[in-house]
């Protein structure tokens, strides 16, 4: 008789049989149908229509049909509420029960069911079991706090439990202690600001007696809670590493994992020159490989956090090379990691066996590990550079192999290995081209195109090559395409007599018949450069590359710091913050590794981890663009010429930014640089509108009324910066319009005509919208004052920072550029003001990280003026309240380009300082505003 | 902390869910069924997947997939340990783990999961200690059960749980008082085509069954416990003793347990007890290649090597094998090219070989890869490490326990490169 009998019946009248077995006399049968209904409940069967019937068969002496209905209760109270209320009664008796066994299963029991009905019955009952004389129902109920704070959070901080709970780390039972560490530590997880776990020397005096005594799970959670405080010195942290090496012979891998968590992070507090460093350092060793020796899916998380560790501190594992070469039946994520380490821990002295091992893999089965080991050969040349010339004849032999996919992963590592030792194996170049063919990847083929175009020189027919993936050339990849445009532009800058119908071919191919925009930009740069000054091209396009880096993808240091807090979790075998992937990212608190807080004198510091840790990825609202400066050339202001300035020959210059940076400088020294139009293809560049036409339209704008608060005129452009003109400006908005007033004066000896203003794009979209109007010639030491309305339609580019506007002014004698940051404020919005439900409900949405906190020092007025004062400037008060002595000013206001900040000012009575929580699903403008309320309350 | 566990049989059926906190629906499983679709073999499954809302983490064993489920940042060596403490479980159970045996228990599979967890926080895992709360299923006892009505679910409080040696019950009483030991090593080891070492290593465990009367308290010691540097203890060892005296004292659990495992590395010189001499090619002419292969003693302290089997994993392009063995059986499996060679016991003076030619795909090119081959082998009465037992005292009890040791070593992962 077993019980795949329960599995058979799938008849329709099954519900129905079961519910007269279930209402039967006899015991036995009644045990029986239970034992049915749980199989059909573990299988996914709906049995939910036996409810009552069940729960009739509550009230029993026989444990088995107690549990059994207890099983069957946890799954389907919450579809019947009302019926589960039926049970309450007798869960309540239960936890009267003399059997310490019985008490806490009722406990237990009650936690699980979700109804809100239910867990109102509980806290009576669970209130006596956390106080309870039996250990066993004591830690029973501590786990009971975590689920109800799960169900209804505010309920068990009402109650008191988390007091009770706390205390419980205390208790003289050591698996009631682990289990109060773990209850605690699943709830704070749902509330980071909360200090739950306050730890302090005398409660991790009291973890670190109970880690010694409980059972293998409460020592993972015990050591997990202990990487979360930080010793006050040295001393501490070594007493406290000393206690929790022994668990680094544990059985389970879990706890060792977790030992090693504290003992990195706290190892970070010691002294190198310490005996005790050295001996830690020892120590950890051995537990890391044996966690190498266990079952599979342990050795990938294992693996996964050892290459955090090495990159950390490499000199633990470095005589360990040999635990981490690959079996052949390793399952392939295991094999992959390992050879990863393998890289990292290559070094001179091992290099020898790396590379035969590596060899070896390369002539494996598995295509995706042969293609690693294939590239891990390239990584030790560039890594080691007296293997360098082993790993080239390595590779060589591998291409020898013509095993397609070994020749083109061995090609694109060759490119790098060039790129690291330039002129030095260059020998090869002949034995790759005997290999064109058989490319079929893009990145392989991209990587041979860019060898036969950085030595063309070297290769006599260079041009025949190229010439023949020219022929395809459509169908291609960009990233081959955009290869071979360079290559073979250099090529053309070599020998320039044989390979002029090439370069030509080509470039006409990128720009003209391309939908890329890549492609084509790069073409017409390439083209312009030729066109134009052949020298500088050459200067350009054969420039000296800067040497690849020695090891690629490390983990950039900050975030290493980072991880090592979070060793033997998700984050670590993602290798990404928490913040970065956990969901909601509620509860997330960064963690950095402490700083060496010596109390003996130590000399060296530059291990010591940076306190902050890096922010987490937050979302922009506004594009990024890389640079900012092509852009300003984008700007249609035409040539400097006297007379009408209506540049109609104007060109649009979008490949500008490819040039890269070398503007800025002439841009800071405002010389205005020429775009080079003459060079230019005549099928591009279509005119573009209008900047400058209207120009004469002539208002003035002045007046300043009423409104927001407008800051005095600062002087932008100094005369010595501008051939003597002076700009002075500051912004200001009034009903719903946004105006730049500007003082124009000139301080040269010349008349000034033709002004004309343009703005970069910049985050909010700010334009001139209208031109800029000066009636008349501006003569020596005249003075106007324009205001210039603005609008927020035009195009946007995220600006660093968020508020900086990059201006261009033009007159009759030349171009000038400057730049202004303006006051966030002007973008407030009149409608800012959110109704009071909206305002709870988005306060709840926006993440938590999302908000940023700041203090308004020194501002000496009270609620009602502060509230004014901000009304005025587009900052609404939606609501009021006070809590202990304290106004809570609740607001709203609303960016020109929707979005919305929702603000909570704390003010104390006769403190002049006030605390400011800003919450934005647009993190980034929180500074801004801030600075915007300083402003406002300020003046 | 732990949700939900899912149980996956190889043709992608979910056989049982259990859940622990609120219900998670088990198309969360779809996401494992893409990733175990991506990966060529079971094998290769990754263990940790993750989804929009939750993580899948697995291991895979007896061919059957465990998949829990989280939601939160739990570690995941804390969940990967406790699946397999899972499996470890049914076995010990069921005395086998399979989805015909677990659906034949579900109702004490589905309690003992109830008891291993609550609330996704481990309860009770020891083996011990669960037997107490929820009797394993035998055939008399269902018989028993059936016709008197009693129940298979222990109604006392499980004493172990609340004393301070929380993994030995109180009461224990034997007729007989013994206590034996098996010092069990297996040898990693990658030997390269010339036949010299590449990297060896020793995994060794000591298991204990112990059956005694009371609440002994028991020392063993070693003859060179300078050996053991790398070792994971039950949690039942004093560890400060063994910091100090190298002694190791504890009062064992009843029954069957691991009191120790060790690792002896790479660094320290391991002794390969056997070679294997290989003539493996293929030539790029002709469509046949030849096949050579054997197995004799190396270091083996005088004592026989038994229970050899030789495996290796042929290049596709082999079609079929001719071979004839010195000794034993052989098998080569055309479909997934796997050659196994049963050799039994090596005799020293007529080393067993096993020769012939292999047929190749008319016209395909020689295949890129060499085989590895797999050793398995077993020798009694020797712990290659050289690790050995100087003594097992008992205080604490008046009687006199029957002792025994016994070692073993075995071939773990032995794999010689052609």
């Amino acid at each position: 008789m077993t019980d795949s009998k329960y599995f058979t019946t799938t008849k329709k009248g099954e519900i129905f049989e079961l519910k007269a077995e279930l209402n039967s006399d006899k015991k036995e049968k009644k045990k029986e149908a239970v034992k049915k209904v749980i199989a059909s409940m573990t299988v996914g069967k709906d049995v939910s229509a036996l409810f009552p019937d069940v729960v009739n068969c509550m009230q029993t002496d026989n444990l088995e049909l107690k549990k059994l209905v207890y099983l069957y209760l946890m799954n389907y109270a919450k579809s019947q509420p009302d019926m589960a209320i039926m049970a309450v009664n007798t869960f309540v008796k239960d936890c009267e029960d003399p059997n310490p066994l019985i008490r806490a299963l009722a406990v237990r029991t009650m936690g699980c069911i979700r109804v809100d009905k239910i867990t109102e019955y509980l806290c009576e009952p669970l209130r006596k079991c956390l106080k309870d004389e039996d250990p066993y129902v004591r830690k029973t109920a501590a786990v009971c706090v975590a689920k109800l704070h799960d169900i209804n959070a505010q309920l068990v901080e009402d109650q008191g439990f988390l007091d009770t709970l706390k205390d419980l780390i205390s208790d003289s039972n050591p698996m009631v202690v682990a289990n109060a560490v773990a209850a605690l530590s699943e709830i704070a997880e749902s509330h980071p600001s909360s200090n739950l776990l306050d730890l302090n020397p005398q409660s991790i005096n009291k973890l670190l007696t109970a880690l010694n005594e409980c059972t293998e799970w409460g020592q993972i959670f015990i050591l997990d809670c202990l990487a979360n405080y930080t010793p006050k010195d040295d001393r501490e942290a070594q007493s406290i590493c000393e206690r929790v090496t022994p668990r680094l012979s544990h059985a389970n891998s879990a706890v060792v994992l977790s030992a090693v968590k504290v003992l990195m992070k706290f190892m970070e507090m010691l002294s190198k020159d310490l005996d005790y460093y050295g001996t830690l350092l020892k120590k950890l060793a051995p537990p890391l490989v044996t966690l190498l020796s266990a079952e599979p899916e342990l050795q990938y998380v294992a693996l996964r956090n050892i290459n955090l560790i090495v990159q950390k501190r490499p000199e633990i594992l470095k005589h360990e090379m040999k635990v981490f070469f690959v079996k052949y039946n390793d399952p392939i994520y295991v094999k992959l990691e390992k050879l990863d380490i393998m890289i990292r821990l290559a070094s001179q002295a091992n290099i020898a066996q790396v590379l035969a091992e590596l060899k070896e893999y390369a002539t494996e089965v598995d295509v995706d590990f042969v293609r690693k080991a294939v590239r891990a050969i390239g990584r030790c040349a560039i890594k080691v550079e007296q293997s360098a010339e082993r790993c080239v004849s390595t590779l060589l032999d591998l291409i020898q192999t013509k095993v397609n996919y070994v020749v083109q992963e061995a090609i694109v590592v060759i490119k790098d290995i060039f790129r690291k030792y330039p002129n030095k194996y260059e020998s090869v170049i002949a034995t790759l081209c005997e290999n064109l063919d058989s490319l079929d990847e893009p990145e392989a083929r991209a990587a041979m195109i860019w060898i036969v175009g950085e030595y063309a020189e070297r290769i006599d027919n260079a041009d025949e090559l190229l010439e023949s993936f020219l022929e395809g050339f459509h169908d291609e990849s960009t990233q081959v395409q955009l290869q071979l445009l360079t290559a073979i532009v250099k090529l053309f800058l070599k020998k320039p007599t044989e390979t002029q119908e090439l370069v030509q071919q080509v470039l006409s191919l990128a720009t003209q018949d391309s939908d890329n925009p890549d492609l084509r930009d790069r073409g017409y740069i390439y083209w312009r450069l030729l066109s134009t000054d052949p020298v500088a091209a050459k200067e350009v396009v054969l420039a000296e590359k800067p040497l690849i880096s020695e090891e690629t993808d490390l983990i950039e240091p900050t975030l290493l710091d980072e991880l090592i807090c979070y060793i033997g979790t998700l984050a670590s075998v993602y290798h990404k913050p928490p913040s970065a992937f956990v969901e909601g990212g509620r509860g997330v608190v960064h963690k950095s590794l402490p700083p060496r807080t010596a109390s003996s004198e130590s000399t060296e510091s530059p291990e010591t981890a940076p306190a902050g840790a890096p922010p987490g990825e937050q979302l922009d609202v506004i594009p990024t663009q890389g640079d900012l400066l092509g852009d300003l050339l984008n700007l249609d202001l035409g040539p400097p010429v006297s007379g009408p300035p209506l540049a109609t020959s104007s060109v649009q210059m979008g490949a500008v930014d490819l040039l890269g940076s070398g503007l800025d400088s002439l841009i800071g020294a405002s010389n205005f640089v020429s775009p080079p139009a003459a060079a230019v293809p005549a099928n591009l560049g279509a005119p573009m509108g209008s900047g400058l036409s209207d120009l004469f339209d002539l208002t003035s704008g002045v007046g300043t009324l009423s409104g927001s608060y407008v800051a005095p005129k600062a002087v932008w452009l100094p005369a010595m910066k501008a051939k003597g003109l002076e700009i002075s400006g500051t912004f200001t908005r009034q009903v719903g319009s946004i105006s730049m007033d500007l003082q124009l004066t000139n301080k040269a000896l010349q008349v000034m005509t033709d002004f004309a203003i343009q703005f970069n794009r910049n985050s909010f979209g700010l334009a001139p919208a209208a031109p800029l109007q000066v009636h008349a010639p501006l003569s020596p030491n005249q003075t106007v004052e324009i205001s210039l309305p603005l609008n927020t339609v035009g195009s946007v580019m995220k600006m660093e920072p968020l508020n900086n506007l990059q201006v261009a002014v033009k007159n009759n004698i030349d171009v000038f550029y400057f730049s202004t940051l303006y006051p966030l404020h002007i973008l407030f919005v009149e409608d800012g003001k959110m109704d009071r439900q909206m305002f709870l409900a988005t306060w709840k949405d926006i993440p938590n990280e999302n908000e940023a906190q700041f203090q308004i020092r020194d501002c000496p007025l009270n609620a009602e003026a502060v509230s004014s004062r901000l009304q005025s400037s587009n900052i609404f008060t939606i609501a009021k309240r006070n809590v202990e002595g304290q106004d809570m000013l609740y607001q709203s206001l609303k960016l020109t380009n929707g979005i919305w900040v929702l603000a909570e000012l704390r003010i104390q009575p006769g403190n002049p300082s006030f605390m400011l929580s800003l919450k934005c699903r647009a993190p980034e403008v929180s500074q801004h505003v801030y600075q915007a309320y300083e402003t406002i309350l300020k003046n | 902390m732990i949700h939900s566990l899912f149980l996956i049989n190889s043709s992608g059926d979910i056989f049982l869910e259990k859940h622990w906190k609120s219900v998670v629906s088990r198309s969360v499983c779809d996401y494992f069924f893409e990733a175990q679709e991506r990966a060529t073999e079971a094998e290769n499954v990754p263990p940790v997947i993750s989804t929009p809302h939750h993580y899948l983490l697995s291991v895979y064993r007896h061919k059957i997939f465990f998949v829990a489920v989280i939601q939160t940042e739990v570690p995941p060596l804390f969940v990967i340990e406790f699946l397999h403490r899972v499996v470890d479980t049914f076995q010990d159970y069921f005395g086998v783990c399979s989805e015909p045996v677990i659906k034949d228990n579900v109702v004490v599979v589905y309690e003992v999961l109830e008891e291993m967890l609550d609330n996704g926080f481990p309860l009770a895992t020891e083996s011990n200690i669960l037997k107490e709360l929820i009797k394993p299923p035998t055939i008399l006892r269902t018989v028993v059960n059936t016709i008197t009505g009693s129940t298979n679910v222990g109604d006392q409080l499980p004493t172990g749980q609340l004393s301070v040696v929380p993994w030995r019950r109180t009461g224990v009483k034997y007729t007989n008082n013994e206590a034996y030991f098996d010092v069990i090593e297996e040898i990693d080891a990658i030997i390269d085509k010339s036949g010299s070492t590449v990297t060896a290593e020793i995994q060794g465990v000591i298991d204990a069954c112990v059956k005694l009367t009371g609440m002994p308290d028991l020392t063993l010691s070693f003859m060179n416990p300078r050996l053991l540097d790398d070792v994971s203890f039950h949690p039942c060892v004093r560890f400060k003793r063994w910091e100090s005296e190298r002694i190791l004292s504890f009062i064992p659990p009843d029954g069957n347990f691991r009191l120790l495992s060790y690792h002896v590395s790479a660094q320290n010189l391991v002794a390969i007890p056997v070679y294997v001499k290989h003539n493996i090619s293929f030539r790029d002419s002709s469509s046949l290649g030849r096949f050579e292969i054997t197995v004799g003693p190396k270091q083996t302290m005088g004592k026989s090597i038994e229970g050899v089997t030789v495996s290796s994993q042929m290049p596709r392009g082999v079609l079929s094998m001719n071979l004839t063995p010195s000794q034993g059986t052989h098998t080569f499996d055309p479909v997934t090219k796997m050659l196994s060679w049963d050799v039994g016991k090596i005799n020293p003076q007529k080393l067993p070989s096993l020769k012939g030619t292999m047929s190749l795909q008319a016209g395909a090119s020689k295949p890129d890869e060499n085989p590895t081959i797999n050793l398995q082998f077993k020798i009694q009465q020797l712990a290659i490490s050289g690790l050995k037992v100087n003594r097992l005292d008992m205080y604490g009890e008046k009687y006199k326990p029957f002792k025994g040791i016994k070692y073993m070593t075995k071939a773990g992962k032995f794999q010689v490169r052609t």
